[in-house]
């Protein structure tokens, strides 16, 4: 059985996160395509906002930074500016990366710079109890949309890909194996790298959504989410309830810390 | 040294000098957004900051700014951000965050006049307040204030001094007026001036823990990449740098934050007292308002009046015992600012009544005169 004993820093167990919650799975996928790539510890970071999917890295035995909510992305940013060969991944929700940080979300994007960012979308504020978010499905219900919410949701991997990302992956945490092969692709693809995965939050979303029970949550993701060959295929009334997976961007472009050293190179020679 | 221009003499504005100052201290990142009247800080960065193998970032809006510096002095570098007003109401949250996990930074805000976007090119000193408690909570905090474009340049490299002295964010204050003005600087020779850095743990990685209790009460918190695996947060937090919600470590913590300012402020304040040994009345002046003060006081002392300045270089921590202890001397203080007075409600906390105190409030964006002051002082004696 894989080791994830020497990843973590046992000591700060048991963790918060309610039983069922989908969290963990996505520390176990990190922690193994981490030790898959042989990544260096002491020279990697995890950055991350305020919430439940936030305080993964506080569970891992590395460089962590467990920042202001919506701000995990520019605190990253200065940290990889000011040092290029850390490897910087930064973790956020639904709440924290596509509201309150949502601006940072597309202007590190835009940037291109070499994070990677991994987006646990549970459809909810998990950690504050379950209000909603800009990722809440319309008609679901939220304890700050209890007659149903009427806003509609961002496509956060879109807004990404507009943005100017150079990887794109959606995933989710029932595909297990699937979500440790897309976080080490981003792991390794230089520039703006985003996975979002979807997590079940049966505490906060579940209990509102007649899916209480984690089993039923999980057999949501089993049965909505389509790869995304498929998906492209699809009537926009087959799409409905569903969600594409699979890597919708990857390519290759100019990064910034990579740019900014060749300014540097360029102004001191002139 | 490249860029080595210690002993000139310079002209330059309050702005440029502190970037000056800043690339002297061994800034090494600055993040910031475009604001008047502080643009001139970015601006001189963006340039010079490259050719010393620095960063300059612009970012898109002040709250990633300062989160940006926070990032990149944990990454190891002295980072700087400057502002003005609304700027610097959008950085508290962070700023509190900086304090919190005793990040070193320095922030600087070039006062214009408010409530809200209020008085983009106009001169004020209505911040002095908000720098001490803008952000949530209690803590100690450092602010410093410049009256000229030579004291912002050694107010910058004493800002970083006691930023990474003291693990924590230091607030450098300007106002318009001294942020636009382009007058004399002596570069300092580098001999002349200290260059204060962090403390680099002297623990091997295993027995490491950032926030131990130390009898200074300063933490020692090591760079990301070399090899100290910790965790920074602003949960209140222990010894190891891990949220707690144990009572005793979190009243401990706290009240460090505070006490870590406290015990060290004989070190951190410094006041200009002009001829105050046989003043009967005392003015309390700080940025621009100082050069106004200086001026009326050569005129009250021309037609016999006995007046002395006192001049804060540190509004916080507030030098109270220094105020208290020119207080019994003197028959009262005047106190020009450019706001509704602010610190005048601080200097008449430190006379306890038993000295009187007379404001000078201008808000209205225009400076105040020397001629202002002296007639208020006429008035008083
Ligand atoms: C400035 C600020 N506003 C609000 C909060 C309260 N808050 C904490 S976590 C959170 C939402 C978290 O939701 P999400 O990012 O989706 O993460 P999850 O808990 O679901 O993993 C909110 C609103 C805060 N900490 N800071
Ligand atoms: S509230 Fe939801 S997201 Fe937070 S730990 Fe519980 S299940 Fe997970």
């Amino acid at each position: 059985m894989f080791n994830y004993l020497e990843y973590i820093r046992e000591s700060n167990f048991p963790h918060i996160w309610c039983a069922g919650c989908g969290d963990g799975i996505i520390l176990k996928a990190l922690i193994r395509a981490i030790d898959k790539l042989g990544m260096s510890r002491d020279e990697s970071v995890m950055v991350s906002g305020i919430g439940c999917s936030s305080r993964t890295p506080g569970y891992m035995d590395i460089n962590t930074l467990h920042t202001t909510h919506g701000r995990a992305l520019p605190f990253a940013t200065g940290v990889k500016l000011a040092n290029p060969d850390l490897k910087v991944i930064v973790i956020t929700g639904d709440g924290d990366a596509t509201a309150i940080g949502g601006n940072h979300f597309i202007h590190a994007a835009r940037r291109n710079i070499d994070l990677t960012v991994l987006l646990y979308n549970n459809y909810i504020y998990g950690m504050t109890g379950g209000q909603c978010s800009p990722m809440t499905p319309v008609g679901s219900k939220a304890s700050t949309a209890q007659h149903g919410n009427l806003e509609p949701s961002f496509n956060t991997s879109g807004l990404a890909i507009a943005a100017g990302a150079s990887f794109v992956a959606r995933t989710d945490v029932y595909h297990v194996q699937q979500c440790e092969k897309f976080i080490s692709k981003a792991l390794q693809k230089k520039g703006f790298s985003l996975v979002e995965i979807m997590t079940p939050c049966p505490t906060a979303y579940g209990r509102r959504n007649k899916m209480a029970n984690p089993v039923t949550m999980m057999e949501w993701l089993k049965d909505n989410m389509v790869p995304v060959a498929k998906y492209d295929k699809m009537t926009d009334q087959e799409r409905e309830g569903k969600v594409s997976a699979g890597i919708l961007c990857d390519i290759d472009k100019a990064e910034f810390t990579a740019e900014y050293d060749k300014l540097i190179k360029k102004v001191r020679t002139e | 040294m490249e860029n080595d221009s210690s002993g000139q003499i310079r002209m330059m504005q309050g702005n440029q000098a502190c970037a000056e100052g800043a690339l002297a201290a061994g800034c090494r990142f600055f993040a910031g957004y475009p604001i008047t009247p502080s643009s001139e800080i970015a601006e001189h960065l963006s340039v010079a900051l490259p050719k010393l193998g620095g960063k300059f970032i612009q970012m898109e809006d002040e709250i990633a700014a300062m989160g940006a510096i926070i990032g990149a002095s944990l990454a190891g570098m002295k980072s700087l951000t400057a502002t003005s007003g609304p700027g610097f109401s959008l950085k508290q949250e962070n700023i509190g965050y900086a304090g919190m996990a005793e990040v070193p930074c320095v922030v600087i805000n070039v006062m214009r006049g408010g409530p809200s976007t209020g008085m983009p090119t106009l001169p004020a000193q209505m911040d002095v307040q908000q720098a001490r408690w803008g952000s949530h909570g209690d803590r100690g905090v450092i602010v410093l204030v410049a009256d000229s474009a030579q004291e912002s340049y050694e107010q910058t490299i004493r800002a970083f001094n006691l930023a990474e002295k003291y693990m924590t964010p230091v607030i450098l204050l300007l106002d318009e007026i001294v942020g636009h003005t382009t007058e004399k600087v002596i570069i300092p020779e580098r001999s002349e001036y200290e260059i204060i850095d962090r403390k680099k743990p002297d623990l091997p990685p295993d027995k490491y823990l950032p926030y131990r209790e130390t009898e200074d009460l300063i933490p020692v918190l090591a760079t990301f990449g070399t090899g100290y695996k910790y965790n920074v947060t602003g949960l209140c937090h222990n010894e190891t740098g891990f949220p707690t919600n144990d009572p005793a470590i979190i009243g401990a913590q706290i009240k460090r934050l505070t006490d870590k300012i406290i015990i060290h402020k004989k070190d951190i304040i410094r006041n200009r007292m002009v001829m105050l040994e046989d003043a009967e009345i005392a003015i309390f002046a700080y940025g621009s308002v100082a050069r106004s003060a200086r001026s009326a006081l050569a005129k009250c002392r021309e037609a016999g009046i006995k007046a002395g300045l006192f001049q804060p270089t540190v509004l916080w921590p507030f030098p109270e015992d220094d105020i208290r202890e020119v207080a019994g001397r003197v028959k009262g203080f005047v106190v020009p600012e450019m706001n509704m007075g602010q610190m005048a409600r601080e200097v008449e906390r430190a006379c306890r009544r038993d000295t009187p105190v007379h404001r000078l409030n201008r808000v209205d964006g225009q400076p105040i005169t020397p001629g202002e002051i002296v007639d208020l002082i006429k008035g008083v004696v």
